[in-house]
């Protein structure tokens, strides 16, 4: 019986030591909501179990004081059947670089999702919208200084939209984005390519519900919020950088960068000249849209990692001479040795 | 009671023991299969960030405008458009890049080598190349579909004496010899492209053409003849151990990533200052010339401590 005990003491100990140079000291984070923590996070923090807010490090200087000072909530707008095959690469890149994100469905779950009381499907899109901005307005209209909508198939850089928002005034009733020029007088943002809303254009919005001026007008969301935004007197902003190339962009950076890149009616609708080729994109590009989930993570590589050791870029704002946009308080741009 | 439970204990013991002792001696390792393999090979690394500091800035504009590449690109008329995207895109970066063709065709701004055998093309490149160097002193030979960031070339070569024999790149093995992966790009520097140069005259050696039955690759036969003139290859791989050579497009590599490390998948697949990419179409370059030359985040700086300017003439970088 001892001989047995021991022989089979053998193999266990054999086993648990292999298991554990087999898994080599990898440690999967995962927190009380069961998300999986991602690189350059160390954690969510999460409030009323729904709104995640990244914990992360950063080690630069200039982005962290800047996304102090730009506190961008992030929307994204999805679906339970999305979750899996979308949305969690959303939540594993660029959702990681907001102040706080909320993902707005039409059911609640621990993903997390903020369940809206809509149903799923195209023609409810706008309902989402209205659903979704009443949301945040009723529990969020402090937590940041403005709120950007994405889909789940969009792709956005937070450091280039808290550059750009850095100059702007979110007690002004303004929103911007891929600026449209069809359908509507003074234009509107492509929802696609994302839009953010400032805190005054937030309020305007609510407003116009709840005094009957603003009503659901149809269901293609950009569309239809384009309408009440003209109706609440919240102006159509231009995001372009200082050499007027677009940095909210409503196709993927094939469609932009080559020419021709896309056939579709809608790179049409820009109300500003429409550019093929390089000079479409601003370097500091905010967004791309139709981006599934391997470009997510492409994208993120070429963004944030990839980096030709000791290129001096050619778009450096801080040395144009007509640079003269300067905010107080608002980091100068400035370009490091 | 109390004996039966001791012995299970020394069981175990001897059971955990046994295992540490079988993978320490290496001919058993459970997890750590890499390793093994990455003894079998020179690793080439860059200078660290520390290193690089120690640099004066005198030092460091000498060693700046001292490395400089001559790419030699291969291509063939019925792949017109490759010829003409990579001449649009990477290949701006280099110091001096030159075509090398299969044969002449409308258009196609190359050298033309006459030549279908792909090993006998090679050398000839390479010897257009070695005669025309001027004072350029590091080849980077690359096929039609490569993409190459030409700038983290020259740091993973930014000390090292190219009167020295260097063989670069992503390194394989066949049976005894170990040779670099044409399709993810080769380094030579001017001292290793000089001996393979003078090995050229042994037929015996080093023949123009293969005379066994069977083809033997371009890249094998350039790493015999390397070898002969004491020439040895060194896969070229960052700080951390990952490849800077790849013969697979980015997309590729994080597809295999988010399958092998869905929850890390950016941060396992691919280095920060990757050289080389492959098997990439003319859309795939021209995107990736936006990705690698002008997308950034800001306020996020790298503090390199020296600089290579953009090409003169370009808009797309």
């Amino acid at each position: 019986m001892g001989q047995r005990l021991f022989i089979c003491g053998v193999f266990l100990g054999f086993s648990l030591v292999l298991q554990f140079l087999k898994t080599g000291f990898q440690i999967v984070g995962e927190d009380q909501n069961g998300v999986y923590t991602g690189y350059n996070v160390s954690a969510w923090r999460t409030e009323n179990k729904l709104l995640l807010i990244p914990v992360f490090t950063f080690s630069d200087n200039l982005a962290k004081q800047l996304s102090r000072k730009v506190r961008v909530l992030c929307w994204v707008m999805t679906a339970p059947q999305y979750l899996k095959t979308r949305t969690q690469h959303v939540r594993a890149t660029w959702a990681q670089h907001c102040n706080a994100v909320l993902y707005m469905s039409s059911e609640t779950s621990d993903f997390p999702t903020v369940g809206l009381n809509v149903s799923e499907g195209r023609d409810q899109l706008y309902w989402k919208t209205i659903r979704a901005l009443q949301y945040i307005h009723t529990h969020h209209l402090h937590t940041a200084d403005w709120f950007l909508k994405a889909d789940d198939d969009t792709f956005v850089v937070m450091e280039n939209l808290r550059r750009f928002l850095c100059r702007q005034d979110t007690e002004q009733p303004v929103y911007f984005g891929h600026r449209f020029r069809v359908f509507i007088k003074q234009g509107y943002m492509s929802g696609g390519a994302g839009y953010v809303l400032s805190r005054e254009a937030l309020r305007r919005f609510i407003q116009g519900f709840s005094s009957g001026r603003c009503t659901h007008t149809s269901s293609v969301e950009d569309l239809a919020l384009g309408q009440c935004m003209e109706t609440m007197g919240v102006k159509a902003g231009d995001s372009r950088d200082e050499e007027q190339r677009e940095a909210f962009n409503p196709f993927r950076p094939d469609q932009h960068l080559l020419n021709p890149g896309t056939k579709k009616p809608t790179f049409e609708y820009s109300y500003y000249p429409k550019i093929r080729g390089p000079g479409c994109c601003s370097d500091f590009a905010i967004s791309f849209h139709y981006i599934r989930p391997e470009q997510m993570y492409e994208l993120q590589y070429y963004t944030y990692h990839l980096h030709p050791f000791g290129y001096k870029y050619r778009f450096n704002p801080a040395d144009t001479l007509n640079y003269n946009v300067n905010k107080p308080g608002c980091p100068k741009d400035f370009f490091f040795p | 009671m109390l004996s039966e439970g001791s012995s299970f204990l020394k069981g175990m013991v001897l059971g955990g023991v046994f295992c540490l002792i079988l993978s320490l001696l290496g001919t058993f390792s459970p997890g750590i299969t890499s390793q093994t393999e990455q003894h079998l090979h020179h690793h080439l690394k860059p200078l660290s960030k520390e290193e690089l500091q120690k640099l004066s800035e005198n030092q460091m504009s000498e060693v700046t405008q001292q490395v400089q590449v001559y790419c030699v690109i291969m291509v063939t008329p019925k792949i017109l458009v490759y010829w003409a995207t990579a001449n649009d895109t990477w290949s701006k970066h280099c110091d001096r890049s030159v075509f090398y063709s299969s044969e002449s065709a409308k258009a196609l701004e190359a050298v033309d080598l006459q030549e279908q055998d792909e090993w006998a093309r090679l050398r000839k490149a390479l010897l257009h190349a070695y005669e025309n160097a001027g004072g350029l002193r590091w080849f980077f030979i690359a096929r039609p579909t490569t993409f190459a960031i030409i700038e983290n070339l020259k740091y993973l070569v930014l000390v090292k004496d190219p009167s020295e024999p260097f063989y670069i790149g992503h390194v394989q093995k066949s049976g005894e010899l170990e040779y670099v992966e044409y399709e993810s790009g080769i380094v030579l520097s001017y001292e290793a492209l000089k001996r393979l140069v003078g090995m050229f005259k042994d037929e015996s050696k080093c023949p123009e053409r293969a005379h066994a039955l069977w083809k033997v690759s371009e890249e094998k036969q350039l790493a015999t003849c390397l070898k002969y003139s004491g020439v040895f290859a060194e896969n070229g791989e960052d700080a951390q151990g990952k490849e800077l050579f790849n013969k697979k497009t980015v997309g590729m590599l994080i597809s295999d990533s988010m399958v092998q490390n869905p929850n890390d998948v950016v941060e396992a697949c691919c280095s920060d200052m990757a050289i080389t990419f492959s098997g990439m179409n003319p859309s795939q370059m021209q995107v990736m010339m936006y990705g690698v030359y002008r997308l950034r985040p800001y306020g996020h700086n790298f503090h390199d401590s020296l600089t290579f300017l953009p090409p003169k003439g370009s808009d797309n970088d």
